[in-house]
C-alpha cells in the first residue's frame, strides 16, 4: 500500500489535483478537468485525468462516491498520515547545537 | 451566421417550462403542438426576447438517456447560461430547492457552478469577469 501512495505522489498531475480536491471535497470529474484545465494550464484529455484519479484511488488518496445520478471524488488523507508517521520518533532530540 | 436555436433534451415539457420559466427565469416564445404528446416550446432570455431560442425538446429517442446519465455521472452540463453574479444566483437556487453538482468555483476568468435542470440534464451558469 505505501508503495502505491508513493508512486501516486510521483507525479506532478496527480499532485494538483490532490491540491484541488483539499481546496473542496466532493468534484466531479468535470470540475477537477476544468480546475487542471483553467488553473494550471494542464490542457489534458479526460481519459487522461481519469487514469491519474484511478491511480489515486488505488492508493486509497482519493475516494469515489456516487450520490444518486452523481459520481464525485473525496481526498483521503489517511495513507499520507501513516507515511508520516512511519519515520518520526517521540524521543526525536528538542533542537541540536 | 449566427445561433439560433439551441436544445436541451427533457424528460417532461410541462415541468421543464415551468423550470426554465419560473426558476431560471427565462420567458416562453414559441409554442406549437406537434401530434398527440409533444409540442415545439421554445423558451427566451428576458435581457434579450430575439435571441437565440432555447428548445426544450422531448427526449423520447432511445440513444437520450443514455447519453444523459453518462454526462450527469460525470458532471458534465449539457450548456452553459450567462448571468450577472453566480454566487448570488446559488443562493437564490439553493433557497428555492435547486439541486447543485457543483457550487461556485473561481476558474480565473470566470465563475462556474453546474445545477440540476431536474428533467435529465446539468446547467453550467457561468460569471465573466
Amino acid at each position: 500500500m505505501a508503495d502505491d501512495v508513493f508512486k501516486a505522489l510521483a507525479d506532478p498531475t496527480r499532485r494538483r489535483i490532490l491540491d484541488e480536491l483539499a481546496e473542496r471535497d466532493g468534484q466531479s470529474l468535470f470540475e477537477i478537468c476544468a480546475r487542471l484545465a483553467t488553473k494550471h494550464g494542464l490542457g489534458l484529455s479526460r481519459q487522461a485525468i481519469s487514469q491519474h484519479l484511478a491511480v489515486l484511488e488505488a492508493a486509497d488518496l482519493v475516494r469515489t462516491r456516487r450520490d444518486g445520478r452523481y459520481k464525485f471524488h473525496d481526498l483521503n488523507t489517511e495513507p499520507l498520515e501513516r507515511i508520516l508517521t512511519r519515520w518520526l520518533r517521540p524521543d526525536a532530540p528538542e533542537g541540536t547545537p | 451566421m449566427k445561433i439560433n436555436l439551441a436544445s436541451v433534451f427533457v424528460d417532461d415539457q410541462d415541468k421543464a417550462l415551468r423550470f426554465y420559466t419560473e426558476v431560471l427565469g427565462f420567458v416562453k416564445k414559441t409554442e406549437v403542438p406537434l401530434g398527440p404528446e409533444h409540442r415545439w416550446l421554445t423558451v427566451v432570455s428576458p435581457e434579450d426576447p430575439d435571441g437565440t431560442e432555447l428548445v426544450l425538446e422531448p427526449d423520447a429517442h432511445p440513444v437520450v438517456k443514455p447519453y444523459q446519465n453518462g454526462l450527469v455521472a460525470d458532471g458534465i452540463p449539457h450548456t452553459s447560461f450567462a448571468v450577472d453574479d453566480v454566487r448570488a444566483e446559488y443562493e437564490r437556487m439553493q433557497a428555492l430547492g435547486v439541486r447543485f453538482a457543483q457550487a461556485p468555483v473561481d476558474l480565473g476568468p470566470v465563475i462556474t457552478a453546474i445545477l440540476d435542470d431536474t428533467c435529465g440534464n446539468l446547467i453550467q451558469i457561468a460569471q465573466y469577469k
